[in-house]
């Protein structure tokens, strides 16, 4: 304090109490990011320290017995590749040429506008009337009834903006004098994106694909009513036991089997929910963790 | 090549137009499954009444949505007063106060939290906080409005951390820089700069937040109690419009009027959450138009 108030240059009581205030500040923000890493670090642990115990590999190698109660989580962890991949393969395609499509031909007119507004309200429908809609559109309307190909639109139509947005992301991030480079050797418009603006930004459209997979791979609305089953008795035999699905048939899903043992099973020991959870939810991690290591790589290798 | 110049930009404008399509067949076929009761039901019943009782055996059935209605707002209302201030927080710290490596350390951490699925956040409500609840907070059944709301306020925040944290870095730093030089320190900075220049971002993360939260099916089915009934305390069970179409859709058949009831709710959900998603759309690019001009 005395020597403070020799120094004529020092703080005045106002200034520090104004310091002070910006200190509290960044403790209390600081706080409030932690109030909400914390608790997922929390729970991600209890997951693992409750469903640890049953991870085995019978347990992800055994079809699920008795209405879900015994066995391992094979059968729903088949259903849940296939789905994905049915999935991608509808939807990469469309979602890709749809990115390609508003960054390098649309142009800046109400139509483009209403084609934006088109993909944001669509990222906003409720995953429940997507499932309405697959209900409604694939499983009555085209007769494939209750399916893995009906569950597989119905993801299709939900993810799509996810993968026109990464995509067109992707696109605007290669810089326009590429094209016109390519252009001035007389490449036509096509030759130019498929030389040029593609192959730079393949890493961009990989991260939305990846992203694609992980949310086709943890919803449980939209397939609960359009063609995951709760319990389906499982064939055991070698080729069947790794392809039990067919398009047209009903099938089991992790998303969808946690959803039935977490609720419906009766005396379904606790582990083994804490298990099939666990699975998912590092599955999904890994998934994401995946897309951030590409997204980061391609950061560092930027040349432009 | 050439000869493929042609088509190829045709299909390209096709799946160009796959958003349109499928936004428009969304509408076209929830409409179709509802339609035949759209003419029958009586509008102020259910909108008012909160006896839903589903017709069975060719019996009539009563209709009565608004326990639904209210049951839906209150929980996503109630993960908002939760959601909000802590993504708003944490948004600030991330932009302004965090170093850069802190700062990718978190919005990685908040990126993941946001992938999780919402079967395992109503895992974690059904598990982990519903035996809280009974303990702690005094509640007779665990799976109620407060542990919806708890559940839908995690996963929730990641969506308004990041496009708060969009608003906030979308403030040009000369805006910053003034401030500063005015002799206010960081915090004044932030408060009488940063958040009048991005309050329609931060606006629009609170909507956006809310149609997510609105729209919730998984975790606020495992995790409210399923009860059809307005609640009175935070600890009530209820049952929302989500869940009431997730778990009685499975006992509907096709032609019943219940099975298109449903579909009836299906369109009202949509319409919220639409409503909700174009504000915030239009907040957003106001926003976007006054930091050009």
């Amino acid at each position: 304090m005395h020597s403070q108030a020799q120094n004529p240059f020092g703080p005045t009581p106002y200034e520090r109490k104004k310091e002070r205030a910006s200190l509290i500040a960044k403790v209390v923000t600081f706080v409030m990011s932690m109030a909400l890493v914390i608790p997922m670090l929390l729970i991600i642990g209890l997951i693992f320290v409750k469903g640890w115990s049953v991870i085995s590999v019978d347990y992800l190698w055994e079809n699920p017995r008795g209405g879900g109660i015994a066995g391992g989580i094979w059968g729903p962890l088949i259903g849940t590749f296939f789905l994905t991949l049915t999935c991608l393969v509808i939807v990469a395609p469309v979602g890709v040429l749809a990115g390609i499509y508003l960054n390098e031909y649309a142009p800046d007119n109400r139509a483009t506008r209403a084609i934006m507004i088109a993909v944001t309200s669509l990222a906003g429908v409720p995953s429940i009337v997507h499932a309405l809609f697959g209900l409604g559109a694939f499983v009555v309307a085209m007769h494939m009834g209750k399916s893995l190909l009906a569950a597989a639109c119905t993801l299709a139509v939900m993810t799509l903006p996810v993968i026109i947005t990464s995509t067109r992301e992707a696109l605007a991030a290669v810089p326009r004098n590429f094209r016109e480079a390519c252009w001035n050797l007389g490449a036509s418009k096509w030759q130019t994106i498929r030389t040029i603006v593609l192959p730079n930004s393949i890493s961009g459209i990989l991260t939305g694909v990846i992203l694609v997979v992980s949310r086709a791979a943890g919803e449980t609305a939209p397939i609960m009513l359009t063609g995951a089953a709760a319990y389906l008795p499982l064939p055991e035999n070698m080729p069947d036991k790794l392809m039990p699905y067919y398009l047209g048939d009903q099938f089991l899903a992790l998303a969808m089997h946690l959803n039935v043992i977490a609720r419906d099973v009766p005396n379904m020991p606790t582990e083994m929910k804490f298990g099939s959870a666990l699975v998912l939810l590092c599955l999904i991690l890994l998934i994401n963790s995946l897309a951030i290591i590409i997204r980061v790589q391609l950061r560092r290798r930027k040349r432009w | 090549m050439d000869r493929l110049e042609k088509p190829i930009e045709y299909l390209v404008r096709l799946c160009g137009w796959s958003s349109i399509i499928s936004v428009a067949a969304i509408f076209i076929f929830i409409f179709r499954e509802a339609a035949p009761v759209i003419s029958k039901i009586n509008f102020i019943e259910f909108f008012t009444s909160t006896e839903w009782h589903p017709s069975k055996h060719g019996e009539p059935g009563e209709y009565g949505a608004l326990a639904l209605i209210v049951g839906n707002f209150a929980v996503a209302g109630v993960a908002m007063v939760m959601a909000f201030p802590l993504g708003l927080g944490a948004a600030v710290f991330i932009s302004e106060f965090a170093s850069p490596k802190v700062r990718e350390t978190l919005k990685i951490g908040i990126e993941l939290l946001a992938a999780v699925p919402s079967i395992v956040w109503g895992f974690i409500g059904l598990t982990v906080i519903s035996p809280l609840l009974v303990d702690h907070a005094g509640a007779e059944i665990g799976t109620n409005l407060l542990n919806g709301s708890i559940i839908l306020a995690l996963m929730s925040v990641p969506l308004i951390v990041s496009i708060s944290e969009d608003a906030l870095r979308a403030v040009p730093d000369s805006y910053r820089e003034a401030g500063l030089a005015l002799g206010a320190n960081k915090w004044e900075m932030v408060a009488r700069v940063l958040f009048p220049a991005a309050k329609n971002g931060l606006l629009a993360a609170c909507m956006l937040g809310v149609g997510r939260a609105v729209g919730e099916t998984m975790a606020v089915l495992l995790a409210t109690g399923n009860t059809n009934q307005i609640p009175h305390s935070l600890i009530d069970p209820i049952k929302t419009l989500t869940a009431t179409i997730a778990s009685e859709m499975n006992d509907a058949a096709r032609g019943e009027e219940h099975f298109q009831v449903l579909f009836l709710l299906g369109i009202l959900l949509l319409v919220i959450t639409c409503t909700i998603n174009l504000i915030a759309d239009l907040v957003i690019k106001g926003m976007k138009g006054k930091a050009n001009a």
